[in-house]
């Protein structure tokens, strides 16, 4: 590729030709984390401490302490977070190769259906659906789970239940289907995991996090915007932050979409 | 007999509000003895060890036999009022801006003479019961009621001043989603308080009580996460100026201690909420009320943490939590010191385990959130500092007085 190619694709984002759609959910202290029994260990909140704001603490600068844990708001999944790539090679934030954090995205719009439905289930006959539309998913792209979750509020977001979180996600066989048959790169989805709130009691449970991480690809969750993107075509920027043997990271996410 | 008091009308904005001025503050060391029992409620003099002589005011030997043996001791509170009088210009701030301001002389059923603050239902031959109270500067000071019940008693203006009763007060609960937080609630509307805000973490998060909580009348449910600072900061800019009693409600417990667990996440927990919360809470709302001490009948009076017992003596079973409670009563110590100025109670209650999900493998007695919350507002009635709630935790009391290390070694169990 010439040099001059980047240097056209520069241009047109400062052009405007090319749009710069950020995916990605404010950091804040209130964003709902994922929740688990309270016998295991709980996902840290995002906290915000102020160390100084123009005031004795520090007369000229404003700067904060912050922390959280490694799942929280918009945030990557990599391979060693589940036990399923606990064994891959630079299955960590800080060992994975950069170049896959650069990738194509395929958006599949299910939001009419998780409007009707919670607990809507990508399948394999509606990703084949839109691949007669849009054609055959090409191998390293990430697939966006289109459901205009992340338009709610909180509650309706988390959507806890006396039975647990009823959010949309894949089932099982959609998931081995995308990583074993398209060879995606990664699955993205607009609710708190990748997986479906309900993902616990599938086989395998939380078949996402299980067949992605156990090939080495990745996730993205807690994405907005979506709606803003085209069904194909769009290119995903999602580097973590580089997290000693990390298992994820909060970042953020860049969709860079051809106006034309 | 008094008229009850009105319900405060809305303050006039073009009136400054006045700054709390503090009652007479020294005290001879040995008085100390009675800031201990008025802190807890009781009433305690020195008895001679040698004679059996009652002696008042403290001293450091008996008046009748001179032996310096004088041990303070539970003491009966009945007296009879021999003469009282009315100070109406008094020169000390405090009292001045107080005035007029009824003091009188009781001669104690067990021998000593007191000079105490009246209750206004007191009158001259007539039968007393005394306490001690803690004044607006956290002093103990005798105070003599009518030995009955009488209307409005608790209404009584010098009395209030010894008080942070809810009646007509503002109050913020800061954790609605607890148990005692719930039941602390529906205490204080008992009590009369004028609004009780209740404080709800991570409101996407649903909880037990929360139908109930969003059913009740004359309650404003307020976004709080103790543990998150700017949270806190963000209501205290809402209602800091209106919160004349706050009731530190947060709760994290899980067992566990220092070898069974893995890694510091859970021990950071406790200490992101109960320390960490108490902290921000203090920082967020402590100013206000320490300016607001004297603002009139609903002036700010005090500030309440429930904690447990083991904050004063560890329990292994709960180590970790035992020691995140060791670091919020250090802290309330600080705080207390910092909001005198103020004439702002800090009241400590302390609980054994209470009968909540958390201590579901601890045998009884456990402590109802009920009783708990009982024991707050009977706390703020009559102005204590330290409440022991339950049998085990009086228990752990006595014997921490008794043998320190007895009670380490038996709570290793």
């Amino acid at each position: 590729m010439q040099s001059s190619n980047l240097l056209e694709l520069a241009g047109a984002i400062s052009s405007g030709a090319v749009r710069v759609v950020d995916l990605t959910f404010t950091l804040s202290p209130d964003f709902p984390v994922i929740v688990l029994p309270p016998e295991f260990s709980p996902a840290a909140p995002v906290r915000i401490q102020e160390l100084s704001r123009y005031d004795a603490r520090g007369p000229a600068w404003y700067w904060n302490n912050v922390s959280f844990c490694e799942h929280t708001g918009t945030h990557f999944d990599a391979p060693i977070h589940w036990f399923t790539g606990k064994d891959l090679p630079n299955n960590a934030v800080d060992t994975m190769p950069p170049k896959d954090m650069l990738a194509p995205a395929c958006v599949i719009d299910c939001s009419a259906q998780a409007k009707q439905d919670p607990d809507f289930l990508l399948t394999i006959p509606v990703v084949e659906a839109w691949e007669a539309q849009h054609g055959r998913i090409p191998e390293r792209n990430w697939v966006l789970l289109r459901t205009d979750w992340s338009k709610k509020g909180w509650r309706d977001y988390a959507n806890l239940r006396d039975d647990g979180a009823h959010t949309p996600g894949p089932n099982p066989a959609v998931m081995k289907w995308l990583v074993e048959q398209r060879g995606i790169i990664g699955f993205g989805t607009e609710t708190i995991g990748t997986d479906a709130g309900q993902a616990g009691h599938f086989d395998p449970p939380y078949p996402a996090h299980h067949f992605l991480h156990g090939a080495g690809r990745y996730g993205l969750q807690c994405l907005c915007n979506l709606d803003q993107l085209p069904a194909k075509g769009a290119v995903i920027i999602a580097s973590p932050l580089k997290i000693q043997n990390g298992s994820g990271s909060p970042l953020r996410v860049i969709a860079l979409v051809s106006s034309s | 007999m008094i008229n009850p008091i009105d319900p405060p009308r809305r303050k006039n904005p073009l009136l400054r509000t006045r700054l709390p001025a503090s009652p007479p503050r020294a005290r001879s060391r040995k008085s100390h003895g009675f800031t201990r029992a008025a802190a807890e409620g009781r009433f305690m003099l020195q008895r001679c060890a040698a004679c059996n002589t009652f002696a008042y005011p403290a001293r450091d030997a008996c008046p009748s036999c001179l032996s310096a043996d004088l041990p303070f001791v539970d003491a009966p509170r009945r007296g009879t009022l021999l003469a009282e009088t009315t100070a109406r210009v008094p020169s000390d701030v405090y009292f001045r801006e107080r005035a007029p301001w009824r003091i009188g002389l009781v001669k104690m059923d067990c021998g000593p003479t007191i000079v105490a603050h009246l209750h206004a239902d007191c009158s001259e031959g007539a039968p007393v019961r005394m306490s001690f109270q803690l004044d607006k500067s956290g002093q103990a000071v005798a105070f003599a009621r009518p030995e009955e019940e009488t209307p409005n008693m608790d209404d009584d203006r010098q009395w209030r001043e010894m008080t942070a009763d809810p009646k007509f007060r503002r109050v913020l609960v800061t954790n609605g989603r607890s148990a005692i937080g719930l039941e602390t609630v529906t205490a204080l509307q008992a009590a009369g308080a004028k609004t009780v805000f209740v404080g709800v973490a991570e409101p996407w998060r649903p909880f037990a009580g929360e139908q109930h909580l969003r059913k009740l009348d004359g309650i404003e449910i307020v976004a709080l996460d103790a543990s998150d600072e700017k949270s806190v900061a963000d209501l205290a800019a809402d209602i800091g100026g209106k919160v004349d009693i706050l009731i530190n409600t947060t709760e994290y417990i899980r067992p566990g201690g220092v070898l069974d667990r893995k890694g510091t996440a859970i021990a950071r927990e406790e200490i992101d909420h109960a320390y960490l919360g108490f902290l921000n809470l203090a920082q967020g709302f402590g100013p206000a009320m320490r300016m607001r001490g004297a603002d009139g009948v609903n002036s700010s009076a005090a500030w309440v943490n429930v904690l447990s017992v083991y904050a004063l003596a560890n329990w292994p079973a709960y180590g970790a939590y035992s020691a995140s409670q060791a670091a919020c009563l250090s802290l309330s110590h600080c705080l207390r010191a910092e909001l005198r100025p103020g004439g702002v109670k800090l009241t400590n209650l302390f609980t054994g385990p209470v009968d909540t999900e958390w201590f579901q493998m601890v045998p009884p007695p456990k402590v109802a959130p009920r009783a708990i919350a009982q024991a707050i507002v009977a706390a703020l009635k009559s102005g204590l500092e330290d409440v022991y709630v339950g049998d085990v935790a009086e228990e752990i009391r006595q014997r921490l007085a008794a043998n320190p290390k007895a009670l380490e070694r038996e709570l290793d169990r």
